[in-house]
């Protein structure tokens, strides 16, 4: 198969995309186990990178649920894709950055939004679609997950109140595991697609594969890699705040949290509701703080995160629009778009060693709220 | 634009009771261990409730291989 230079530049950005999504989201799957010492910080991110590349092997339906309608596809091209998908890098790396859990889908959907609004005008955009399939599942689902897992949390207490606590201890640690890696492979069969849906977008939009084509099995292959890596690398930042800044988390809780959020997301997949997994799983884990009697849920955090979630659209957005009116002005912008890119991606990085979260720190006490705020 | 009320009400419902459902019968085979120690502390064997709890644990399984059976199928 032979496609254009563009082509290939928005395949190695959909690549980039999907790293950042694996290592953004690795904390939805298994931030309750690491916190309660289920599993060791490196063995629940090598076990969730490599359901999440047979999750991206299980599913099917892809090239409806990138753009789902939200943008005119006959008015995208290669170079608006490329400008999206920068936006959605950029906000994610800033994201991670602060420990935030945003939805890497709305970053996603807001970068094709803004770069699909300068590129073609505000009718390719067609608001009606995302008030439906993004704004009303951003409001629903935390509130969904957060109900089913606080009666989740609620009937586990209830029912093992008078059982020895050594056992409890140890069952749920085996539960915890079950159920993580459940939501491992759920996060698989949801996100990795996009990444495919993206790049099957570009390949037709560039004229190498027929309108309404099934993505390749090397677009599979390339998009499971690329979500595994990045999840193995550990988004560590973001597993602290899930784990350990919103709530305190035992194994009856975390068990709870991830069956009620693997339960909403397959759920969800299985009907047709389109739901950000991260917000499902934060939910969860507020639930699961608000179902266990005397569980303090810090709500100072969850603002913060209510905050990130409702910017990540129209931040991406922002971000995407200005990587698309310049990079639509000819090869030279895409060029520099894309080196701008890379510098920012860079500087985040650098910027982070002076403050790192790694495995072995993951579980420490986190060093006072203003810090992540003020890195 | 058409707001899917019904399927986000069928999600909740769905992921309502598959979570009910699990975490029960997980919690309530975590609590079968637990009595079987305590029999067996006493003398007994705690046959009986290790048998529930593998049973409990069993139909846990069951379900989510169900779960994973809808998605993949």
């Amino acid at each position: 198969m032979d496609f254009s230079l563009i082509v290939l530049v928005v395949i190695v950005a959909a690549l980039a995309f999907d790293f950042t999504n694996g290592f953004h989201d690795t904390a939805n799957a298994m931030a309750t186990s690491i916190a309660t010492g289920a599993l060791k910080p490196r063995v629940a991110v090598a076990i969730s990178a490599v359901l999440n590349l047979v999750g991206a092997f299980l599913s099917i339906e892809v090239a409806k649920t990138i753009s789902g309608g939200i943008v005119d596809d006959t008015k995208i091209t290669p170079v608006v894709i490329f400008a999206g998908l920068v936006g959605a890098i950029v906000w994610n790396l800033v994201t991670w950055l602060v420990g935030l859990p945003s939805s890497s889908s709305h970053a996603l959907f807001g970068g094709l939004i803004g770069a699909t609004w300068i590129a073609s005008g505000a009718d390719a955009v067609h608001f009606g679609k995302v008030v439906e399939k993004v704004l009303i599942p951003a409001l629903a689902s935390p509130i969904v997950a957060g109900l089913v897992a606080l009666t989740g949390t609620f009937l586990v207490y209830r029912i093992t109140a008078k059982a020895r606590p050594d056992v409890v201890g140890k069952g749920f640690k085996t539960g915890q595991v079950l159920s993580a890696s459940l939501v491992s492979l759920a996060h698989g069969t949801n996100d990795a697609q996009k990444t495919m849906g993206v790049i099957t977008l570009a390949l037709i939009a560039g004229g190498s594969l027929a309108p309404g084509s099934s993505p390749p099995v090397w677009v599979i292959l390339c998009s499971g890699a690329a979500i595994a890596a990045g999840t193995y690398l550990g988004g560590w930042r973001i597993i602290q705040t899930m784990g350990k800044k919103l709530t305190e988390i035992q194994t009856p809780q975390g068990f709870a949290a991830e069956t009620s959020s693997a339960a909403v997301i397959l759920a969800s997949s299985h009907l047709g509701f389109a739901l950000s997994t991260t917000h499902v799983t934060s939910g969860g884990i507020i639930g699961s703080g608000l179902g266990r009697k005397l569980a303090e849920v810090r709500w100072g955090v969850a603002g913060k995160m209510v905050i990130a979630w409702a910017l990540t659209l129209p931040a991406a957005a922002i971000v995407g629009a200005i990587a698309a009116a310049v990079s639509t002005r000819g090869s030279w912008g895409t060029v520099l778009v894309g080196a701008a890119g890379v510098l920012l991606a860079l500087g985040i990085w650098l910027v982070s060693r002076r403050n790192p979260v790694t495995s072995a720190t993951v579980n420490d006490e986190p060093a006072g709220e203003a810090a992540p705020v003020a890195a | 634009m058409t707001i899917n009320w019904g399927a986000l009400g069928t999600v909740f419902v769905v992921a309502l009771a598959a979570s009910v459902v699990l975490t029960g019968l997980f919690a309530v085979g975590v609590r079968g261990l637990s009595d079987r120690e305590t029999v067996r502390a006493q003398g007994g064997t705690g046959t009986v409730q290790l048998t529930g709890a593998v049973a409990c644990f069993a139909v846990c399984a069951a379900v989510i291989g169900y779960g994973i059976y809808l998605i993949v199928a």
